[in-house]
This record gives C-alpha cells, structure tokens and sequence, in this order.
C-alpha cells in the first residue's frame, strides 16, 4: 500500500507526505530516565525489522545496562550513533521505553513517529508537546487489550508478567527462609505461605512463581472469573464473603463498593496473621492505588515477614510502602520499588522489543519499510493517540466484529444486511448490482400485479414478507447449531400435513365426480409422510440439542 | 371450531414457528426453540383437524394416518445414529417432497378444490398445481439421491452425463410446453397427461441433478433440498389458499436458502457452479496442470506414540475435525484425549470449518454428541489467527478444508476457499488412512510441510493407541 492512500479518515488529517518508497529508519535512543536500565529493541529484534525493510539506528550504549553491546547491535545490521542528538535528528521512527522528557520532544525530528509508553491521561502536558510538535505518537500502553489480535503487541502484559515474576524474587531475597517445605537430616522445614493480592497478569505470574519455587500461594481478586486461572497456576483462591461483581471493563477492575471493601479487609487481616509473604498488585485505572494493607495488618505479621508492593508507583496498596525502596517496619520487610520491570532488563527488553516489531509488522504490512498508521485497523487506532499533531486519545470505543458496515449507500440503507461473521455478507451490494436486483424485482412485481387477481395478490404479501423474517432470523443462528436448525425446519416443513388434513373428509361432500376414494388414499398417504416427519423431526431435534452442554 | 378461531389459530402457530427459528440462534436457548416448534405444529394440526375444513367422518383416518406415520418417525429419531444425520435429514426431505406431490395430484382430482375460480383466478390455481407438484417432485427424487450418497448406497462421485446442461435445459423446455398444454385443458382427463409427464421429467430432472454432485459439496445440497421442501409447503399454500402453509414453507425456504448460501460461501464457490456439476470435472480436466505444481518434500510419519509426546508436551491444541472423524465413529475418543488433555492442563479446542463432514453443522452434532463442551469448539474464523500460537493441531480425517494450496497456488481448484491454517501450528499432524486426495482430487502440500506428521491408520484405532500412550 502507498503511504498516499493511508489517510485516517476519521480524523480527516492530510495525507502522510513521506516520500514513497524510501525506507524509513527506526531510531533506538538510550533511556535516560534514572535507574532504567531497559532498552527498546534487542538485537534479534535488529534483525526482523531490518528484514521488514527498515533502517535502524541505536544509540551507543543504549543497550549496555541490558547487556547488549554496540557491536552486537551492529553485528546485526543496525547503525550505531555516537550521541542522542545525532539519533532523534536521523530518526524517522523512534522507540522508546519510558515517555520522552520535554528536552527529548525538543529533539525530535517534525512529522516523525514515536511509539513508546506514554500514559496519556497523565501526561496532558507532554500530549500538549506532541501536538505542537506535529508528531504522530502511538502509546503503546492505550492499546485495545480486548482485541485478540492486539494480544501480540501487548507491552503491558509482558511487561507486567515481568514484574510479576521479579516481584516474587525480591520476596524470596529477602525473607529468610525457604519457599519449599523440606524435611532434611536437619530437621523439617514448613513451606512459605505466600498471599498474592490482585490476580492480573502480574499477579498471576507471581503465582506461578511463586508456586514454582514450591511456596503455598493464596491469591485474591475482586473479578471473580480469574478464580479458574489462579488455580490453573497452582495458587487457591480466596474469596471474599460478599457478593459484588467486580469486572470494570477492558479486563480492569473497578472500585468496589463500601460493604464488600469491609468483608475484603476483614479477609485481607486475616491473611496478614497467616501469611509470610505478601505481594499486593491491586490498580485501577486511572485512580490511586487501593489501600488494602494497613499499617494494623503489617504489626500484625510474623517479624521477617516481608510485603512486595507491585503498586508502589501508583501509591502502594500498603499504607506503610515507601515507593522506590526497601524498608523494614514492625520486623516487616516492605519492598516498594517501582523498577521491577527494568531490574530484570533483558528479559524485559526482549519481550518489550519484540512487542514493538510485533506492531511493526502490523503498521508495515507491505513489509518496504514505509508505515502507515491505518486509523481504520482498531488496534491502531487505540494506539495512535497524536496523529501529525492533532491529538486523537482517547480512542472511541473499538468496534465490535459484527458491527454492521460503516459506510452504506443511502440507496443499500434498506437492504443492508445484518453482518453475522459468515464471510462477506456484512458488507452491502455494489450499487449497480443493487441496481439491478431492485430493478427486476420491480419487474417481476409489476408483472404480478398487473396481471394476478387480488386473491392472489393477498398471499403473495405473506409469502413475500414472510421470506424476509425467515431470512432476518436465520441469519442469527450460530454455525455450530445448522444441524439442529436444519432439522427443525424439516419438521415444521410437515405442516405439508395440514394440506393433506383438509382434504381427507371436507365437509361438503357428495359433489358430483369427486373421486373419494383416490383423495383420501392420496391424502391418508401424505397424512402418514408428514407424520414420520413431524414427530421424528421434533424427537431427533430435542436429541441433539440435549447434547449440546457447556 | 368456526373458521375465526382457525385463522387465530393459525396467526398463533405462525409466531411460535418463527419464535422456534429465532429460539435456534443460540445453544442456550435452542431447547426452548423446538419446544415453541412443537407447540405451534400441534396448534396448527389440532386446529385444522376441529376446524371448519375438516368433517367428523375423517377423525378415524386422521388418527390412524398419525399414528403409523408417528411411531415410525418417533422410531426412526431414537435409533439414529449422530454420524448418520445428513442421511436421515435428507430422507425426511423426500417425505415432504412426496407429501408436497401426492397433496397437489390430490387437489388436482378434486372439481371441489377448483370450483369457483375462473379466468385469470383458475389459470392461477392451475399454475400453483403445477409448480407444487414439480417443486415436490424435484425434492423428493433429489432428496432420494442424496439420501443414498450420504448413506453409501450410491456412489459420492459425480455422474456427469455428456451435455448434461443441454438435457435439463431440455427438459425444463418440455415441462413449459406441457404447462401450456395443462392450462388449456378443459378436463382432468384431458390434463392428466401433461401433469404426469411433467412429474416424470420433475423425477428424472431432481436424480439428475443430485446425481451430478460430488460427495464435497453435500453440505449445500443438504441445505438446498431444506429450502426447496420449503417452497414445496409454501406451493401447497397457494394450491390451497392457506396463509398457514405460505409463510411456515417460506421462512423454511428462505432459511434452507440462506444456509445454502453460506455453505457456498465457505467453499469460495458460486451456487450455480455448486448445481452445475461436481468438482470432479474441474480437477479432472487440470490435473496436467496440478503435476506440474507437485508439492515437495519429504512426508514424515509417526505413530501414535510419538502423537502422544507431542500431545503431552503441548501447551495449546487444536483439533480439526473432518469427515474420516465422522465415517470412523471417533468422536468419542477425541473426547476422552481431549478430557485427559485438558485435566493436564493443555488448552485444547477445536477448529470447525463450516463445511466439514457432510451437511452444515455436522461436526457440532459430533462433538456434542460425545459431551464436548460446546464453548471450546470454535468457528474457522475465531480461531485461525491462534494458530501461530498453537504446538499441535491435530486434524482427523479432513483434508480439503486445510489444504494450504487455497491460499498460495491460484491454480489449484479449490483457490480461494477459506481453509484452517493448521500449517502455522508449531507442529500439525494428519491423521488419515492413506495419501489419497480429498474430494476435491487435490493433492496437499499440507502433508510435505517440515513441521507436518502424518499418522497413518483409522482414525477411531489410531486415536484409541493415542489415548493409551497418553494414559501410560
């Protein structure tokens, strides 16, 4: 596809105006936030994206802190530049891992594209800088978690499973003991109780490590649905004693109502008494982190207990976190860092990197190293929030897949069909197609009026309308149901029957010439078909649809 | 029963049927929907029988015509076996299509049925004999053929006989003659003759037609014959002026219709081209071509062992079913893998291409059938993009319908019809009796693919060795 033609015609920007067919280069800066030591592409990554037709700069010593050297990046094929500048000068596309400082935006290049976390609801400041900067940014934390699609370029899930895991081995460093009950020569040794609060993916990959590493896991979430996969990855679920449906929408949780927070809290003490090792990871969207651990609740735990707080950054979900570091209250050890993520940095960088060749290839289908930010594609859609410097966050709501199709011909309006997902029958007809239908079929009635008698006429209505609620409510029958639906039409067809019922003893009888005898052979003959279709029909019907079973 | 209370009567079976086709939507409250069915068909029935159009003297025909016809249907729906549905579907098409036939020669004697019509009214009910009988005649003898493809009693290849479309076309010819000749006749003597040679012509026309398609393609005639048993009913109608019978064998006709069209649709086929004849011809006729694109590469077999540890040491299964799962009665054993699999741990689903096995709908009976969970199976389109993710999809007896050929070599025969991807799975294995080409006669490069394992043998013994070497 030409760069020319991929106008997002929601926003009714210009035209992107990069010269057709000329590679763009991918720039790599090194994060220069504190203490972050992850970096936006690894080598192996280098090399795809090359594959995909792009150029690629890293700056120098971007990726030493995760062990990735300038020569192993330039072994692969990417160019390396000696200092920032020169990169976000040369940089068509730049990937970052933290959002750009203002002195960094400064540095950019106009019209150039930047893909990197963002946190747009917490940044209007920067999203202002963007817009004045007439960049198109893609924040790849916006992106719509709820299309699988999406699943591949989801930097937050891999980031959080990441944090997840690290989480544990923070845990596990600084208490004091085993996490796997043993029984040695020196005596028997209990395994560590770990209570994981907040299932996400974060909170389930602390789970699974945690369990991993052989410690009894207990884990708790207000979505009740995760319940399943807490126990898939070894852990028990606590439930709270309170009935409250916790889902927010977009896999989040929301806030829950005063009652339930008391049953929650309440669980929550008791956990704390229990427990050795706590590791909280409770967000929601867009609002400070909930308190569920109070400074009560860390008196209360075992000296050399200790309390992982994966919300620190957000505020902690332990009234006692100090964000950023380590520190021992009451004999607990409350670890609040907020870089969990970066301390394990090639792992994260890895994932991260491959995140974004991930939606590289979405955004650079024609694999010539040009990307179009296709505003019609949902997923990109959700991620663009400033394009060529007009601000598009937040995104409105992705379509659902059998949303009907957006733009109809007014003359297509009336026969637009109810799109279903069987192949292309969403869209409408072409106009002259349509045209022509219509034309016939206005024929074909003409022809009918004009010449049938209006007895007629009055069942040609019902047959016609008919048609049409047959065709409306059979399009919503799901495929796996055809069998049944088949077999059920078959045996409402037997109201044949009631054509051979009217005419095995009509009331009127001795009419001259009626042919009695052969009628009601005829009709008796036809009464018995439809029977054994009526009645098997139904029978085998209700035999298969009582198999159908979640 | 005055004739009022029929009518509303019938106005009452008319929704229950369409509440019934509505109630089908959705696995949850499909049971709901044949309950509506039901309801509304002994309204219907009951309604006629006590209405104004039918006298006392025929309650004891009535009675024993339904009880016969009953007991053999109630018999025939609780001896059936899953796998055979499309044969027993297709054989119940032929019912309503002989009912639809013997009901319009029955009207045709009648002088009371056409009494009080002239002029353009008589040629009318004429004309609406006519066709009912002839729609009738079509199903029933279509419906016969396809009964016995499906059963094996014919063979599933195409009989495709020189200028086939130059008979029909013949035939259709004659039949317009012959409804001339029918209109004009003054008696029923006189247009016994025509009508007669009309229904033979309908009959010979209906085997033709079915004779010529290949085993592939049954889904579509299956849900074809659906509709025209449903235009069958709807001509009854008219023949008799029941507004009852017009709008059931309307929303029957057009839902037939729409799953024949969507069944094409899953075949990447047009429905002229599906009536039109067999692929057999198209795949006959390039096979010179199809040589010279011989897949290559090794086939690499395994055995059930080996099936087994791939299986064991999968995260993400899928398993496509095909026609070869339903000739060989496995389901039950794809079953009991999938349950062993499952409480290891493993995430298996299945895949259904709309036209696996051999009507709309069949490997869903299937699987249900064998007490598969109805939300792990999935439809082509959910599922296709998860297969880059997937380590193993294991595909039983199909063929055709994961044939990469659809998508990368534009001269194959089946180009363009949508396929399961199973060939983007880490690793897929076949399970198949032989290297034999489907129906469509294609060979698939699916099979010499390096991530491919072919297992060879019936597919219910060779998944039985599976579940063994995955219990030791």
């Amino acid at each position: 596809m030409q760069t020319g033609v991929s106008t997002g015609t929601t926003t009714g920007t210009p035209p992107v105006t990069t010269a057709p067919k000329m590679a763009q280069r991918i720039g790599v800066p090194k994060e220069i936030f504190p203490g972050e030591k992850r970096v936006a592409t690894v080598p192996e990554v280098v090399e795809k994206l090359i594959k995909l037709g792009f150029l690629v700069s890293v700056e120098s010593g971007a990726g030493d802190a995760a062990n990735m050297s300038d020569e192993a990046y330039r072994t692969v094929g990417a160019t390396v530049v000696p200092d920032a500048a020169q990169l976000w000068a040369s940089a068509d596309i730049v990937f970052k891992v933290r959002g750009p400082t203002p002195d960094e935006v400064a540095q950019m290049r106009e019209g150039c594209t930047l893909i990197s976390f963002i946190w747009p609801a917490q940044n209007p400041e920067l999203m202002r800088q963007f817009a004045a900067k007439n960049v198109t940014v893609l924040a790849i934390d916006a992106l719509p978690r709820m299309l699988s699609r999406a699943q591949k370029m989801d930097a937050l899930t891999s980031m959080a499973g990441v944090t997840g895991y690290r989480a544990v081995i923070e845990a596990a460093n600084a208490f004091g003991r085993f996490f796997n009950g043993q029984i040695t020569a020196a005596g028997k040794v209990p395994p560590a109780k770990v209570f994981i609060a907040g299932a996400g993916v974060a909170g389930l990959a602390a789970i699974g490590t945690a369990a991993g590493l052989g410690a009894i896991v207990r884990a708790n979430d207000t979505r009740a649905e995760v319940a399943d996969q807490v126990t898939s990855l070894g852990g028990e679920f606590v439930k709270v004693e309170y009935e409250e449906e916790g889902g927010g929408g977009g896999g989040y949780a929301k806030v829950m109502s005063e009652g339930f927070q008391q049953a929650q809290r309440a669980m929550y003490a008791k956990q704390a008494k229990e427990v050795d090792i706590i590791i909280t990871t409770a967000l929601i969207p867009g609002k400070p982190a909930p308190k569920l651990i109070t400074a009560e609740m860390v008196r209360s735990m075992k000296p050399g207990s200790v309390i992982v707080d994966m919300a620190a950054e957000q505020g902690g979900n332990c009234e006692l976190t100090e964000p950023g570091q380590a520190v021992v209250k009451h004999g607990v050890t409350i670890v609040g860092y907020t870089d969990l993520a970066s301390r394990l940095s090639k792992q994260s960088s890895t994932l991260y990197a491959t995140n974004l060749f991930r939606l590289s290839e979405e955004l650079c289908k024609t694999k010539d190293g040009v990307i179009n930010v296709n505003m019609e594609d949902d997923a990109i859609r959700g991620l663009t929030v400033v394009k060529q410097g007009s601000i598009t966050w937040p995104a409105p709501a992705p379509k659902l897949p059998a949303a009907p199709a957006a733009v109809a011909k007014p003359a297509a309006a009336p026969a637009a069909k109810k799109g279903h997902g069987h192949g292309g029958s969403g869209e409408p007809m072409a106009g002259n197609k349509l045209a022509i239908m219509f034309g016939v079929s206005a024929a074909l009635f003409w022809f009918v009026g004009a010449n049938a008698p209006a007895a007629f006429l009055a069942h040609f209505t019902v047959f016609v309308l008919a048609c049409f609620v047959g065709y409306m409510v059979v399009w919503n029958v799901k495929p796996a149901l055809h069998t049944p639906l088949m077999s059920v039409t078959n045996a409402i067809s037997s109201i044949i029957a009631i054509g051979a019922l009217v005419q095995i003893a009509p009331p009127f009888a001795e009419v001259v010439n009626r042919p009695e005898g052969w009628i009601r052979g005829l009709a008796a003959a036809g009464i018995v078909l439809t029977a054994i279709n009526m009645f098997g029909g139904f029978a085998v019907t209700q035999r298969m649809l009582a198999m159908f079973r979640k | 029963m005055s004739t009022s209370l029929a009518t509303v009567s019938y106005i009452g079976a008319t929704i229950l049927f369409i509440l019934s086709l509505g109630g089908l939507s959705n696995q949850e409250t499909s049971r709901r929907g044949n309950l509506y069915g039901m309801i509304g068909m002994a309204l219907a029935v009951l309604a006629t029988v006590f209405g104004p159009q039918v006298s006392s003297s025929g309650y004891a025909w009535i009675i024993g015509a339904m009880l016969v016809g009953g007991s053999i249907g109630l018999y025939a729906a609780r001896t059936v076996q899953m796998t055979q549905m499309p044969e027993l579907v297709a054989l119940m098409h032929s019912m309503v299509g002989l009912a639809a036939m013997l009901v319009g020669y029955a009207t045709f004697i009648d002088p009371q049925a056409s009494a009080g019509f002239t002029g353009a009214a008589k040629s009318i009910h004429e004309m609406e004999i006519y066709i009912g009988v002839f729609i009738g005649a079509v199903t029933f003898s279509g419906s016969i053929i396809a009964f016995g493809k499906l059963s094996g009693r014919i063979g599933g290849s195409p009989l495709l006989l020189p200028g086939r479309h130059w008979m029909n076309l013949a035939g259709l010819l004659v039949v317009i003659w012959f409804a001339r000749a029918f209109l004009n006749a003054h008696s029923i003597e006189d247009a016994m003759l025509p009508i007669t040679v009309m229904t033979v012509i309908a009959l010979l026309f209906g085997i033709h037609m079915v004779m010529a398609i290949g085993g592939a393609d049954m889904p579509v005639v299956v849900s074809m014959l659906n509709s025209y048993s449903g235009w069958a009913a709807a001509a009854t109608g008219f023949m008799l002026s029941n507004d009852l019978l017009i709008v059931v064998g309307a929303l029957v006709g057009s839902s037939g219709a729409i799953l024949s069209y969507i069944m094409c649709n899953a075949m990447n086929r047009s429905f002229i081209s599906v009536i039109a004849g067999g692929f057999g011809t198209t795949s006959v006729a390039k096979k010179p071509a199809g040589d010279a694109a011989q897949p290559v590469g090794e086939v690499s077999p395994v055995h059930a062992t080996e099936t087994a540890e791939l299986l064991r040491e999968a995260k993400n299964v899928v398993i496509v079913p095909g026609y070869g799962m339903a000739v060989a009665q496995a389901q039950h054993t794809v079953f009991e893998i999938t349950k062993h699999l499952r409480e290891k741990g493993v995430n298996v689903r299945f895949g259904i291409h709309p036209v696996a096995g051999r009507m709309p709908g069949h490997m869903n009976v299937l699987l249900a059938e064998a007490k598969v969970p109805y939300d792990i199976v999935f439809e082509m389109d959910e599922l296709n993009e998860d297969f880059p993710d997937t380590d193993v999809a294991m595909v039983i007896g199909a063929n055709d319908i994961v044939n990469p050929a659809a998508q990368d070599d534009p001269t194959s025969p089946i180009a363009g019809m949508p396929v399961l991807e199973v060939w983007k799975a880490k690793t897929s294995i076949v399970m198949k009796r032989s290297m034999a080409s489907g129906y469509a006669g294609v060979d698939n490069p699916l099979f010499y693919k390096d991530n491919n394992r072919m297992l060879f043998g019936d597919a219910k013994k060779m998944l039985d060795e599976v579940l063994t070497a995955l219990k030791a």
